[in-house]
């Protein structure tokens, strides 16, 4: 039987021949992953294991995104604890204030991960990485700490759904509502325990800041990971990037899939992900009319230079409606340096948009921007849990940067033809 | 390896952010995280929680963040053992990892409801409601997974 691209990378990863789904395996990691939030757990834990040395000082990134820049003194102490352990072991890839970014947006930007890579992140969205080929997933900070001290961690070989891509999307519409519609079609757990393949024809018409947001939300959708089959899109996005050899992985022609399913990209429209689940999806035309309160350019998901490129497309000489406050946040540092250099940071100030520094902050209800009870946002973030941005009786809609710039300027739920006619 | 205690019951898709919510993630105090648990699905959890008490739900429990606080701060509140059709992945692995112990068993799931008293035999996977006095039988766990239980979580199965 054929291996799919994710059984491919994990057999190289355990020196077998061949692996099958539901093997446990054992694999070698090319990079573990955490951050502010989920680092201390796993620090605490390999203090408390007796571990006294990492397994790569440069294959161990350390990321102080989420309630960074410190949004009280208990996240400043957390900051503190991944600061003083960073530099005990020497971690190369600390990121702190002032270089950081928010880390899936960060990482491959710095070319820290390679097609056909394995890694794992104690965060749930760093499936983000199987845009470039490799198998990417999250895990929590007991496996992080392991896969620090051990550079291995254990794996269920996964079996895998196919998404065939074909055709081209229409103005406006992104890797984000191509990821909201499938999301929306299997439900949030419609490929739990399994991967998602992404290929097809269709494929080289995905930038990579598309298939990034796509893959990031393989999670919302219950996968273990997603993954694009590489191409001269990613090829080209790696090179300058990945200073270091790195193996591109094909699924086999005869690989088994448990579903395939064929989605001509021209056919997907706008799409927004209802309260209280990314499941909860509705066309842009089957909306109806919903006032909003805050509105959300950002995040792993989004926060990409492409996100604030279409931002401010549809915000250039246009005010955010009077009662709407809306919040724009580049995903990294050199993204928000392009920002201003584009003018994008002008076009967002004029148009009444707070412009700030990178942080997952408003995503998670951590700080900048949080909501009051019966507050409604549009974000283009990935979860729309009960209380995710903050009161348990506020409601986060998801969608993409297209739909929540044009929702800021008209005060309600609205897709770009709103406000740029059609 | 057994334990016995009450129910408390939920749906489909209780995520991780009502588990414990983000805003209080800023510590890693397993007790403080504890003293929030599903705060914002059922404010009065915490008040009624007794040690050894069960947790039943239905499909994909845990779903959403990868934060190892939300099997903790069950643990911690005294739970003895997640009953559900089906966990979120990582949800399953950090809980396994911790030594929060989980069981896949859709007819418990069905039948079992709120406040019945029910025993739970981690060896053969079986699940007696002492209340409605039927048995159900889980998933047994495969033998890798039982060895990292059996060593008191993952780290303590690598230092063998």
């Amino acid at each position: 039987m054929g291996m799919t691209m994710t059984q491919k990378v994990l057999a190289a990863h355990a020196g077998l021949p061949s692996v099958k789904p539901g093997q446990l395996i054992k694999a070698k990691l090319d990079l573990v992953l955490g951050n502010d939030i989920t680092s201390p757990v796993a620090i605490n834990e390999f203090n408390k294991a007796g571990f006294d040395q990492i397994f790569h000082q440069d294959k161990i990134a350390l990321v102080m995104d989420h309630f960074t820049p410190n949004k009280d003194i208990k996240a400043a102490e957390q900051c503190k604890q991944c600061r003083t352990f960073a530099k005990q072991y020497h971690v190369k890839n600390y990121f702190d204030v002032g270089d950081m970014g928010i880390e899936h947006a960060l990482l491959p930007e710095k070319g820290l991960v390679a097609p056909g890579d394995c890694v794992i992140g104690a965060d749930s969205h760093t499936c983000t990485y199987g845009a470039l080929g490799a198998f990417s997933t999250g895990v929590g900070s007991t496996d992080m700490a392991a896969g620090m001290a051990t550079g291995e961690a254990w794996f269920k070989v996964p079996s895998a759904i196919k998404f065939n891509l074909t055709g081209k999307l229409n103005k406006w519409v992104s890797g984000k509502d191509v990821i909201l519609h499938i999301i929306g079609m299997i439900g949030v757990d419609g490929a739990l325990y399994r991967s998602m393949e992404f290929t097809g024809e269709g494929l080289k018409n995905l930038s990579m800041d598309d298939r990034l947001c796509m893959a990031n939300m393989a999670i919302e959708a219950g996968a273990k990971n997603g993954i694009f089959e590489v191409d001269d899109v990613t090829l080209a996005y790696v090179k300058g990037r990945v200073d270091r050899e790195y193996t591109v992985f094909q699924a086999d022609s005869d690989a088994e899939y448990d579903e395939i399913y064929d989605i001509d990209l021209g056919s997907i429209k706008s799409t927004v992900s209802f309260p209280h689940l990314p499941e909860n999806t509705k066309t842009i035309d089957e909306v109806g009319d919903i006032k909003i309160d805050q509105v959300v350019i950002g995040s792993c998901t989004n926060g990409r230079l492409e996100d604030m490129e279409t931002a401010a497309a549809i915000l250039k000489g246009r005010r955010v409606a009077e009662d709407v406050r809306a919040i724009v946040i580049p995903g990294t540092q050199s993204i928000y340096k392009e920002c201003v250099k584009r003018g994008y940071a002008e076009i967002f100030i004029d148009a009444g948009c707070a412009f700030s520094t990178p942080t997952c902050g408003p995503c998670l209800g951590g700080h900048m921007g949080i909501l009051a009870a019966g507050e409604r946002a549009v974000s283009t973030t990935n979860r729309n849990f009960v209380g995710r941005m903050g009161h348990v009786d506020s409601e986060v809609y998801l969608a993409s940067p297209a739909v929540a710039a044009a929702s800021a300027v008209t005060g309600k739920i609205s897709g770009p033809e709103a406000v740029l006619g059609k | 390896m057994n334990t016995k205690g009450f129910v408390h019951k939920y749906g489909d898709n209780v995520d991780t952010d009502v588990i414990i919510p983000a805003r209080y993630l800023n510590t890693a105090d397993a007790k403080e995280l504890a003293s929030h648990c599903m705060e914002d699905i059922d404010k009065d959890f915490v008040k009624n929680v007794q040690p050894n008490d069960i947790i039943v739900a239905n499909y994909n429990f845990g779903c959403g963040s990868s934060r190892e606080h939300a099997p903790l701060a069950i643990k911690t509140a005294g739970i003895s053992c997640v009953i559900a059709k089906t966990f979120a992945r990582i949800f399953y692995r950090n809980s396994i990892n911790i030594g929060l112990a989980i069981l896949e068993c859709e007819e418990a799931a069905d039948k079992i409801e709120g406040g019945d008293e029910v025993a739970v035999d981690f060896d053969t996977g079986i699940i007696t409601n002492l209340t409605k006095n039927e048995t159900y039988q889980a998933e047994p766990f495969p033998d890798f997974i039982k060895e990292i239980i059996h060593a008191n979580g993952l780290l303590n199965s690598l230092k063998k």
